[in-house]
């Protein structure tokens, strides 16, 4: 009797330790937000988008069912890149940092868990123009309605910032309730190849499109494009 | 005899597949043809970086097109990178599998990695000498400067080595891009030569604030006061200034010393508002622009940039303030012996199996340092050109005279920053050259940027940081296997595979046994001679 006793008690004190293992202290969005640039942060979010892994580095869009989250140059091999598809949940300790305006994490480290989600669209046309439009940054958006303007004096509907080798972003400006914004197709999100790429190229002044992207910001708001289809 | 035949078989027929596995390795060295070819069609690749700046993109097409209609039968296909270190990694990448660019805009750091790869890049000391197709050579269709018509310091940092490996394009230095408007409000006088005691004491002052919290300089919420742009550029001209050391010509690393721990002692003490980098807060011109920086370092070559009648613009136009912008040499140890970095493009041409193409590359690397191309692409940034012969056209003269008259082609601070250049060449340098010397430069900056980070984020930067921030600058930029370890060519192609392990293996026993099976029929031969002799 006691031997099963004491196989018992060993038995518990184990599941007990199991239970007990280090505890991780999650930064809510809310926290995230209020936080001063330089805080460390340890947030539970989902990959969306992957925009380049370079040097074992990479850059990431995430979201959760909170808000979103760009992990900039997260150290990551390729092995472990190549396992972060849309939905895939990580956990990410890092620095909260801002860029040129865009809030990110920095000088992270991560793991994958178990779990999957994948955020859906946020119409944010009403908020274009206004001060609310920054609590949206990062996530998952779409604009709809909108007119394409002529990027510059020349009277093109957009720009290659690499006109020889298209090798780099697509920039093009569309407006609403006679507004302009400047958006872009990240190259290394969306490259050469991609519809959206290509839908930029077909662009004409005048053109009524429905896009989706990415809210990101640099010194103001510079959506990274991932979807431009006709208005419907 | 009959036994070493399959033996000789054997080989013939191994050796080309090792010779020609496993990238460019064993290339021969450029022979220069006597003649070009000009019946031959040649599509060569030229890759270049730009600055995001429409008109640069247009000289090299321009000096393409014109280049083209010189050498009908060249054809230059060109890739533009929006910065150097992709060119660097591309080139990388391609040497393992032999598909470099014919010619490459680069920096000499990296061109040093290249050279690792044997005969990858063309030696041009002989090039340049060669009578038809060299420097100002006879059967040239272009009129291309002499040696001694290039910028002497700018030419001789493309020597790497024992060799010249490279042809500079285009020099810029760095500048320190003030608003005299701020200084002067704080009751500062900008001296003839900045220190760096200065600006940490201006920076320092201009963090005063309002009872509400806003800054008093400028009203705002945002100031930061000291923007660097590049620090490892940061770093390299300090320890310069200061006499102290960085590395050896030979690849001895020197940069973590007791000097280095005092500046950056000095950085952390103002890392706290006073001071920030590109890295860690964005473009030092666009918080300059907006009245939110008072010293902005940053390369003359981004000189459009700045001011707040900036040809070019990166942030709103109703964020721009009214101010005016003083163009200065970088802040300094010592006024007295001033000290700043010489940088820039220069061309590198790779090696491929047939001369005549090389020798089509070279002609282009060279056409890019006649006048035209020269002027027309310095004057789109505050570049200077490389070449005296270029710098003393009328036409460049006049462009400099004309500063100010408009805020474009002539814009002010465009002009003056090429003029910093031009009038303190004599203090320029650049840092020694081997390889490795390019993840050096990237120590020198990341020592900076981690000490700036650690501040902010308040942690204990002491003695004992330092040691822990060499050793982890160190490792991570493995700095220790600079001289002895692998090199980043050898690790870009990887460990040979088995199967050449095992080929190259069994090449060398088949040679010793041709050796022996030789020395031995030669030895029975003579004793046998010997003996009918005897």
């Amino acid at each position: 009797m006691k031997k099963i006793l004491a196989a018992i008690l060993a038995l518990t004190s184990l599941i007990v330790m199991c239970a007990c293992g280090p505890k991780v202290e999650l930064t809510t969005y809310a926290q995230f937000k209020a936080a001063a640039v330089e805080t460390e942060v340890t947030v539970e979010t989902y990959v969306q988008a992957k925009q380049s892994w370079w040097n074992d580095k990479a850059t990431i869009y995430t979201q959760n069912e909170e808000g979103a989250y760009f992990l900039y140059e997260l150290p990551c091999s390729k092995e472990d890149y190549d396992k972060l598809t849309e939905g895939t949940k990580i956990r990410v300790t890092g620095h909260k940092a801002e860029w040129a305006g865009e809030v990110e994490i920095i000088d992270s480290k991560f793991e994958i868990l178990s779990g999957s989600y994948v955020a859906p669209v946020t119409d944010v046309t009403g908020v274009l123009g206004t001060d609310k439009l920054i609590d949206y940054m990062n996530m998952k958006v779409a604009f709809k309605g909108m007119t394409v303007e002529a990027y510059d004096e020349t009277g093109a509907a957009f720009a290659y910032k690499d006109p020889e080798g298209k090798t780099d972003d697509l920039y093009f400006k569309v407006s609403k309730d006679g507004q302009t914004y400047g958006f872009c197709v990240e190259f290394y999100l969306c490259g050469k190849d991609t519809d959206v790429y290509k839908a930029v190229e077909a662009l004409k002044v005048g053109d009524k499109i429905d896009l989706e992207g990415f809210l990101y910001w640099y010194n103001g708001a510079n959506p990274h494009i991932t979807s431009v289809k006709a208005a419907q | 005899m009959k036994k070493v035949l399959p033996l000789i078989l054997v080989m013939l027929v191994f050796l080309p597949a090792l010779v020609s596995c496993h990238g460019s390795h064993g290339m021969l060295e450029f022979q220069m043809p006597e003649t070009f070819d000009g019946s031959k069609q040649y599509e060569l690749v030229f890759w270049a970086k730009n600055d995001t700046n429409k008109i640069q993109t247009k000289v090299y097409t321009d000096a393409i097109a014109s280049f083209q209609e010189l050498y009908p039968n060249i054809k230059i296909k060109l890739s533009l990178y929006g910065d150097y270190g992709r060119i660097y990694n591309d080139v990388i990448t391609n040497i393992a599998t032999g598909t470099t660019p014919d010619v490459c805009i680069t920096y000499p750091d990296h061109i040093a990695t290249y050279m690792t790869g044997e005969n990858t890049v063309v030696r041009l000391d002989e090039v340049f000498k060669d009578e038809k197709y060299g420097l100002h050579g006879s059967e040239l269709k272009f009129d291309s400067p002499g040696f001694d018509q290039i910028v002497p310091q700018f030419i001789e940092e493309c020597k790497i080595k024992d060799g010249y490996y490279a042809i500079p394009y285009m020099r810029s230095t760095e500048a320190c891009y003030i608003n005299k408007t701020f200084v002067e409000a704080l009751g500062y006088e900008i001296p003839e030569t900045l220190t760096w005691d200065f600006i940490w004491e201006v920076s320092e002052a201009a963090l005063a604030k309002n009872g509400d919290g806003t800054y008093k300089l400028n009203g705002g919420n945002v100031m930061i006061p000291f923007i660097y742009k590049s620090t490892d550029n940061m770093m390299i001209q300090y320890l310069k200034q200061a006499g102290a050391g960085y590395s050896t010509s030979d690849g001895e690393i020197l940069i973590f010393n007791d000097q280095t721990k005092e500046f950056l002692q000095t950085v952390a003490a103002h890392s706290n508002g006073a001071f920030s980098t590109f890295k860690i807060s964005s473009y030092p011109g666009n918080f300059f622009n907006a009245g939110q920086c008072i010293f902005a370092i940053d390369s003359t070559a981004g000189a459009t940039w700045i001011g707040s009648k900036a040809t070019h613009l990166d942030i709103p136009k109703e964020d721009l303030i009214e101010f005016e912008t003083v163009v200065k040499m970088i802040p300094q140890v010592n006024p007295d012996a001033p000290y700043m970095i010489s940088q820039g493009p220069s061309l590198c041409v790779f090696n491929k199996k047939d001369p005549q193409r090389v020798l089509a590359a070279w002609l282009f690397a060279q056409y890019l340092l006649t006048d035209t191309v020269q002027i027309t692409y310095a004057e789109t940034e505050g570049y200077v050109p490389v070449t005296l012969k270029a710098q003393e056209t009328a036409e460049y003269k006049e462009y400099l005279s004309r500063a100010g008259e408009d805020n474009d082609h002539y814009y002010k601070v465009k002009i003056e920053a090429s003029e910093l250049l031009l009038k303190n060449r004599q203090y320029t340098f650049t840092t020694p050259v081997f390889n490795g010397s390019a993840s050096l430069r990237d120590a020198a900056g990341q020592l900076i940027e981690n000490t700036v980070k650690s501040v902010r984020r308040k942690e204990t930067v002491d003695d004992a940081y330092f040691v822990k921030l060499y050793s982890d600058v160190n490792a991570l930029y493995r700095l220790d296997q600079i001289n002895t370890g692998e090199s980043v060519m050898q690790k870009a192609l990887g460990k040979l595979p088995k199967t050449a392990v095992f080929l190259l293996v069994s090449l060398g026993a088949v040679w010793t046994l041709i050796a022996a099976g030789f020395i031995y029929r030669v030895v029975r031969k003579k004793r046998a001679e010997m003996r009918e002799k005897t």
